[in-house]
C-alpha cells in the first residue's frame, strides 16, 4: 500500500530489500508468526514435536489475534478496555451456534466455516459499535470500568439462554430452562443450556485457517495504523484536545477502533469455538486481563511485541509442566521479571547498545558479501 | 532494539522447544510399565479436588505395585495440572499421551472432562473419570465414571431428604452459572414432588466470585424451611454457613459431594459445620477394613483425612486393574485403541468392591452404587445413624 519512493532499494542480497524500506518492519512482523507456525507444523509432521505442542498452536493463533486487536484499542487509541473477552464470547457463540445449526445442511466446512467467521466477526463488531456509542464521553478509568461491566454483562446474558431444537423448530427461553411440555421428547436436541458448555461443534479450526486469520489481522491492523485514519487515531491518543481542534472527528474514529477491534476479537472467538469447548465461565474478566497482560508485557502500541509476548506467555506454562508444582510459581516470576526489565533504564540502555552493535555487524556482513559478488 | 527482541524471542522459543522435548524422554521399558495418565486442578480454586485425586490414585498405584503389579506389569501414574479449565485440560491430556499413557484417569471436574472426552473419543483412549459428574462428561462409549452423575445426585438427594429424613419443606440455594449445580438442581426439582417435598424458596447466585449471601439467606430464612439444600461447592457453602451464623439464623443444611472439604475451608470456625448433612458414597470413619486401611495410609502420607475425591481416584485405579485383569492384558505396549475396546467390554462385566461401595457399570458409562448420608459431628464426617 505504501507508494513512497524507494531510493535506497536493494543493493544487497536480502529478500527483505525487495520491499520498500518503510514496509520492511511490517513485513517482518507478518513473517514472524508465519515462519514460526510453518516451522512448528513441519516439526510436528516430522514427529519431532509431539501432540502436546501441536495442540498449542491453534490456541496460540486465537490468542495472538486477541492480543493484536486489543493492542489496537489500548496502544493505538490509548483507551484501556477490560471487556475484550466479551467480544470473544459473542464471536464464539454466534459462530458456534451458526455451525451447530447448519452443520447438517451445509456439509462442506470450506463454505460453512468462512461464513461462521464472518458472521461471528460482524456481530461482535456490531456489539463493539453499540458499546462504543454510549461510552464515547468516557475516558481512562471510567471507560475501563464500563468495558469491564460490558464483558461481564455479555457473559451473564449468554449464561442464561436456553435454546432447543425439535421437529417444530427452535425453542428459546431466558433465565429458566425450557418447560419440558413445550418440547417434543423424541426429536429434541438441547443446543444451549444455560451455563452448560456448547457441545458438538464441528472442529473446523485448522492450523492453516488460523494462521491465515492471524496474518489478515496483523496486515489489516498494521496498515490501519499507518493509514490516514491511523494517524488521526494516534493523534487522539496523544492529545485529544489538539486533535479535536484540528478538525478530527473523534466520535467517528473511536467507533472505528472499537468496531474493528471487536471484529477481530469475534473472529478469535469463532476459532476458539471450533477448536475448544465453549462455556460462559471461560469468558470472564480473567480472560480479558490475561489478554491485557499479553499486550502490556509485549509493549503497549507495539504489535510485534504483542505477538511475541503472547507466544512466550501462552507456551511457557505448558513447557514448564516438567517442573510439576513449581510451574505456576515460575510463570509468575517470569511475569514479574519481564515487567521489571521492560521498565529498567539500564536494561533498556543495554538493549539499545546491543542492537546498534548488531546492526553495525550485520551491515558489515552485507558489505563483505556484496564485495565478494563483485569479484 | 527490534532486532534484539527478535533474537531474544527466537532464543527463548528454542529453549522452550528443548525443554519440551527433554520433558518427553525418560520413560522406562515400554512392555513392562503401564502408564496411567490423568489430569485435574492442582492449582487454582478447585485445587483441593485435583490434589486429592492425585494423592488417592498414587496410593493405589503404590499398593498395586508393592503387591506385584497387574499381570506382571508395573503401574505408573502421570498426573498433570489442568487448572479446572477446558483448554488446559486438553493440553494436559496431550502431555500424558506423549508420555505414553494407555488409559486416562480424569478429569476431576466436569467442564474440562466434557472437553477431554471429545479428544479421547477421537483417539479411542479408555477414559475413567473419578469425579466428572455431568451427563456429557461420559457421553461416549470409551468413557466411564466412578462418581454419581449430577442428575443421579439430584434424584437421590430429593429421595433421601423426603423419605429417609422424612422432611417436608425445602429451600434451595444454587449457583446458576455452574454446570454441576445446575445438573443437580434441575433433577432435584423434578423429583421433589415425587418425594413429597415442598420447595418453599429457590435462591440462586452467580459464580464462585459471589461472596455475599445475605440476600439469599434472608429470603430462605423467611420461608422457614425444614432444611436448606445446597447443591454447590464447599467454598461458597462455607461462606453461607458463616453468614447464616452471623445473621443468627437457625437453619439446617444438606449438600451433595461438592460440600466435601467444607471442614477444612471453615478452619477456625469448624464448629459451624456441625450438623451439616451430605450425600456421598464415602465416609472416612466407615469401619470397613478396606476403608480404614486406605484412610490410614492417606493420613500417614499426606497428613489429612481423605475426602471423597481421593476415594474415587483410589477406586479408579483399582477399577482399571480389575478391567485389565478381566481383559487379560499382559503387555503394556498394546495399542491405545485396541486396549480401549478390550477394557470397554470388560467394564460392563466386572464388579469392584471399593472404598466407595460395590460398583458395577452399564455401557453408557454410569456407575451403580448406593449413596450414603453423612453428618458432620465433632469436626468429622460421620455416617447418619438410622
Amino acid at each position: 500500500m505504501s507508494e513512497r519512493k524507494n531510493s535506497e532499494r536493494a543493493k544487497g542480497f536480502s529478500l527483505l530489500k525487495i520491499v520498500p524500506s518503510k514496509s520492511r518492519g511490517k513485513l517482518v512482523t507478518v513473517l514472524i508468526p508465519v515462519v514460526f507456525f510453518a516451522v512448528c507444523a513441519l516439526l510436528v509432521n516430522l514427529g519431532v514435536l509431539r501432540s502436546h505442542f501441536a495442540g498449542l498452536l491453534v490456541p496460540l493463533c486465537y490468542y495472538i489475534i486477541m492480543a493484536v486487536s486489543l493492542n489496537f484499542t489500548v496502544g493505538i487509541l490509548g483507551e484501556l478496555s477490560l471487556g475484550h473477552a466479551g467480544f470473544m464470547c459473542i464471536g464464539a457463540y454466534v459462530g458456534g451456534l451458526f455451525t451447530l445449526l447448519t452443520q447438517d445442511s451445509i456439509t462442506s466446512a470450506w463454505i460453512r466455516f468462512p461464513i461462521a467467521i464472518l458472521l461471528g466477526g460482524l456481530i461482535a463488531a456490531l456489539a463493539g459499535f453499540l458499546i462504543g456509542v454510549p461510552i464515547l464521553r468516557l475516558r481512562g478509568d471510567y471507560l475501563a470500568i464500563v468495558t469491564l461491566a460490558f464483558g461481564e454483562i455479555v457473559r451473564n446474558l449468554v449464561q442464561n439462554i436456553y435454546l432447543s431444537r425439535d421437529k417444530a423448530g427452535l425453542h428459546f427461553s431466558f433465565t429458566n430452562a425450557i418447560e419440558p411440555e413445550r418440547l417434543d421428547p423424541a426429536t429434541n436436541v438441547d443446543i444451549m443450556k444455560g451455563p452448560m458448555a456448547l457441545n458438538g461443534i464441528s472442529p473446523d479450526a485448522t492450523l492453516l485457517i488460523s494462521v491465515i486469520l492471524v496474518v489478515i489481522t496483523i496486515i489489516v491492523i498494521l496498515n490501519m495504523v499507518d493509514s490516514r485514519a491511523g494517524r488521526a487515531i494516534m493523534s487522539i491518543r496523544d492529545n485529544r484536545i489538539a486533535a479535536e481542534s484540528t478538525g478530527i472527528n473523534i466520535t467517528k474514529y473511536k467507533l472505528i477502533v472499537f468496531s474493528l477491534s471487536a471484529f477481530f476479537a469475534g473472529i478469535a472467538g469463532v476459532l476458539f469455538a471450533h477448536y475448544s469447548t465453549v462455556s460462559p465461565p471461560k469468558f470472564d474478566y480473567n480472560m480479558s486481563i490475561l489478554i491485557l497482560v499479553f499486550v502490556v508485557l509485549g509493549g503497549v502500541g507495539n504489535i510485534r511485541g504483542s505477538i511475541i509476548a503472547t507466544a512466550i506467555l501462552y507456551i511457557l506454562p505448558e513447557v514448564l509442566r516438567g517442573f510439576q508444582s513449581y510451574r505456576m510459581l515460575i510463570y509468575a516470576i517470569v511475569l514479574i521479571v519481564m515487567m521489571l526489565l521492560n521498565n529498567n533504564e539500564r536494561f533498556n540502555a543495554w538493549k539499545k547498545n546491543t542492537t546498534e552493535r548488531l546492526t553495525a555487524w550485520r551491515k558489515g556482513l552485507f558489505r563483505k558479501k556484496s564485495g565478494k559478488e563483485a569479484e | 532494539m527490534k532486532n534484539v527482541k527478535k533474537i531474544v524471542a527466537m532464543a527463548m522459543a528454542a529453549a522452550l522447544c528443548v525443554v519440551s522435548l527433554t520433558a518427553c524422554g525418560g520413560s522406562s521399558d515400554a512392555s513392562a510399565t503401564f502408564v496411567i495418565g490423568g489430569s485435574g486442578p492442582l492449582t487454582g480454586p478447585a485445587a483441593v479436588y485435583g490434589i486429592a485425586v492425585k494423592n488417592g490414585a498414587q496410593i493405589a498405584v503404590d499398593e498395586i505395585n508393592a503387591a506385584g503389579g497387574v499381570n506382571g506389569m508395573t503401574l505408573e501414574l502421570n498426573f498433570q495440572d489442568d487448572e479446572h479449565d477446558a483448554e488446559k485440560a486438553v493440553n494436559a491430556y496431550n502431555t500424558v499421551k506423549d508420555a505414553g499413557a494407555k488409559v486416562f484417569l480424569g478429569t476431576v471436574t466436569s467442564t474440562p472432562c466434557e472437553a477431554v472426552v471429545e479428544k479421547t473419543k477421537v483417539d479411542n483412549m479408555f477414559q475413567l473419570t473419578p469425579s466428572g459428574s455431568s451427563v456429557k462428561a461420559v457421553q461416549y462409549e470409551n468413557a466411564f465414571r466412578i462418581c454419581f452423575s449430577d442428575p443421579g445426585q439430584g434424584t437421590a438427594a430429593a429421595q433421601y431428604i423426603g423419605q429417609d429424613l422424612g422432611l417436608k419443606k425445602v429451600a434451595i440455594i444454587w449457583d446458576n452459572s455452574d454446570v454441576y449445580s445446575n445438573g443437580i438442581y434441575e433433577k432435584f426439582k423434578a423429583e421433589a414432588a415425587n418425594a413429597g417435598l415442598e420447595i418453599v424458596s429457590e435462591q440462586s447466585f452467580q459464580g464462585a466470585d459471589n461472596k455475599d449471601f445475605n440476600t439469599q439467606l434472608i429470603a430462605v430464612n423467611e420461608a422457614a424451611p425444614d432444611i436448606v439444600f445446597l447443591p454447590i461447592y464447599y467454598q461458597a457453602a462455607a461462606l453461607i454457613l458463616q453468614q447464616a451464623n452471623q445473621a443468627g439464623f437457625d437453619l439446617k443444611f444438606f449438600g451433595c459431594d461438592g460440600l466435601d472439604g467444607i471442614i477444612g475451608q471453615l478452619e477456625g470456625d469448624a464448629a459451624l459445620a456441625e450438623g451439616v448433612m451430605l450425600l456421598t458414597p464415602f465416609v472416612a470413619d466407615d469401619p470397613d477394613e478396606k476403608v480404614q486401611s486406605f484412610v490410614k495410609t492417606y493420613q500417614e502420607k499426606f497428613n489429612e483425612v481423605p475426602n471423597q475425591f481421593a476415594a474415587d481416584a483410589y477406586d479408579g485405579v483399582y477399577v482399571i486393574k480389575a478391567a485389565l485383569e478381566d481383559a487379560g492384558v499382559k503387555d503394556a505396549s498394546v495399542a491405545v485403541s485396541e486396549l480401549c475396546d478390550l477394557l470397554k467390554a470388560s467394564m460392563v462385566k466386572i464388579t469392584v468392591e471399593g472404598v466407595t461401595g460395590t460398583m458395577t457399570w452399564t455401557a453408557d458409562g454410569e456407575c451403580a452404587k448406593t449413596p450414603m448420608g453423612m453428618v458432620i459431628k465433632d469436626g468429622n464426617y460421620t455416617a447418619i445413624a438410622d
